[in-house]
């Protein structure tokens, strides 16, 4: 039996997040998830992060749609990327299983990318709208970001749950919906604050120009922090 | 080696079966429906009763190969070969697609969990995924495990995904879907029985002693069911 080799085999582990490096021993590219409950902006937030940071950056999208390959064929369709560097992931009706409890498809379709586009600067993947306890594991994403919106009311920060108190960046998005809904901003912020402590927060409105640069700042700081470690 | 201890001693490593046969156990299964979703758009699976023909079928045809193929990869039949016979026994691309794709997968979670030279050399050998099923039998013979053990988790997977798939499709009572495959175990028992006789044979034999079972419908409903441009699973 070939239980015999307890040293383990560091290099076969393939290189799931922990790693820092690719086969080649060259740095990979960082690894953003999203997540966030259906329709809060997810996409819109990958739309616009790749086209403020592809003119200085090397990037990938892998999308989890819950039933269909909208999201990859919406950001197809605009042209934030080359059809090349977006993957669709299917999950089976599990989006939260594709990004926590079994990361093998989606671990793929990252390897996949930097060995067919790389070598890669950054990888988003954005999960398929779920609910507010979906997170990604530590072993697919380098950093995760969650995607609220003001639409549902200013409730969803005070009422927590794992992806609003331990993402790495919460973002609130549509803002300038805020009036019509009657959500009060200042109370979020307060909210969000009791629940997350210092990590950060980011209000956005994706229809006002540039509306993305709270979310284009965050991601070159931990770009920084990625490459000030050497390999 | 394993093969060597066969028969001295029945389930040396019993726990290790259950941690491989788990439908938790990391590799991708979750995204597949081993056919179900075709077969319930078709209208050929609507609830309890329909799923268990499907997969008393599918059991006796793809089951059985696959659980063969396990059987004969932990006996220590050569994987390039036994590669090259599911390649042969899988006349639908699409499925020979989600096979090898699966199998990469789980030569990914095999690698961290049980790490063993023989799937460090397949996966060499394929980097493109070897079949699912000739992956198993060596992630089987890893951890310790016995052809039969390894028959045992091929044969229990060809129908344990297709049961928890449909749970989700028609929302069928999930009582009912596992008392399916409670009522199948006896027939999975003994398709494992059979494969780890074809498997033994196989090593002597060759690849040519295997079975070669096959379900034209599933790989009909599988080579439509890739074009859908709307689904729930990938297979
Ligand atoms: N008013 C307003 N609409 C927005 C904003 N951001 C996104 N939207 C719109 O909200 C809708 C949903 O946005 P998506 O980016 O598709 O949301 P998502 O989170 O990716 O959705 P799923 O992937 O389906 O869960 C689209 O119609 C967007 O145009 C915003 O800041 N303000
Ligand atoms: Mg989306």
């Amino acid at each position: 039996m070939h239980l015999d080799h307890a040293e383990g085999f560091p290099q076969r582990h393939t290189y799931s997040a922990p790693l820092r490096t690719r086969p080649d021993g060259r740095r990979r590219a960082l690894r953003i998830g999203l997540g966030g409950p259906v329709g809060s902006g997810k996409t819109a937030t990958v739309a616009a992060l790749c086209r403020a940071l592809r003119g200085e950056l090397s990037i990938a999208v892998v999308t989890n749609d819950i039933y269909t390959r909208e999201d990859a064929e919406f950001l197809l369709r605009n042209a934030v990327l080359p059809a090349e560097r977006i993957t669709a992931v299917e999950t089976g009706a599990c989006p939260h299983t594709a990004i926590r409890d079994d990361i093998s498809a989606n671990l793929e379709a990252v390897e996949d990318l930097e060995e067919a586009v790389g070598p890669l600067d950054l990888v988003l993947v954005e999960s398929g709208g779920d609910n507010l306890t979906a997170t990604f594991s530590k072993g697919l994403v380098d950093a995760q970001v969650f995607v609220i919106d003001v639409a549902g009311g200013d409730k969803v920060p005070r009422k927590g749950g794992p992806g609003v108190s331990t993402a790495d960046l919460l973002v609130v998005n549509k803002t300038d919906l805020a009036p019509m809904v009657g959500a009060d901003l200042g109370v979020m912020a307060r909210d969000a604050a009791a629940q997350r402590g210092t990590l950060p927060v980011a209000f956005t409105s994706l229809t006002a120009p540039d509306g993305i640069a709270p979310v284009t700042a965050w991601v070159r700081e931990q770009l920084a922090a990625w490459t000030a470690v050497p390999v | 080696m394993t093969a060597a201890t066969h028969g001295e001693r029945r389930h040396p490593a019993r726990a290790a079966l259950l941690v491989l046969a788990d439908g938790r156990f990391p590799a991708g299964g979750h995204a597949h429906s081993g056919g179900a979703e075709a077969a319930v758009k078709a209208g050929r699976i609507t609830g309890a009763a329909d799923l268990e023909e499907f997969c008393r079928g599918r059991l006796a045809t793809t089951g059985l190969v696959a659980a063969a193929l396990a059987a004969a990869a932990a006996a220590g039949v050569d994987p390039r070969a036994l590669d090259d016979a599911a390649d042969a026994r899988t006349p639908s691309p699409a499925l020979r697609a989600t096979s090898r794709r699966l199998g990469r997968q789980l030569t990914r979670a095999a690698r961290a969990v049980w790490p063993s030279p023989a799937l460090e050399e397949l996966a060499a050998s394929r980097p493109r995924g070897a079949h699912h099923s000739v992956v198993l039998g060596l992630t089987a013979a890893a951890a310790g495990l016995d052809p039969l053990d390894a028959a045992h988790a091929a044969a229990h997977e060809s129908v344990s995904g297709p049961a928890t798939a449909v749970v989700r499709l028609l929302s069928l009572d999930p009582f009912h879907a596992t008392a399916v495959l409670a009522r199948l175990a006896p027939q999975t028992d003994r398709v494992a029985r059979r494969a780890e006789e074809h498997a033994l044979a196989a090593r002597t034999g060759g690849t040519s002693a295997l079975p070669a079972a096959s379900a034209p419908l599933l790989d009909l409903f599988a080579e439509d069911h890739a074009a859908w441009p709307v689904r729930l699973f990938a297979s």
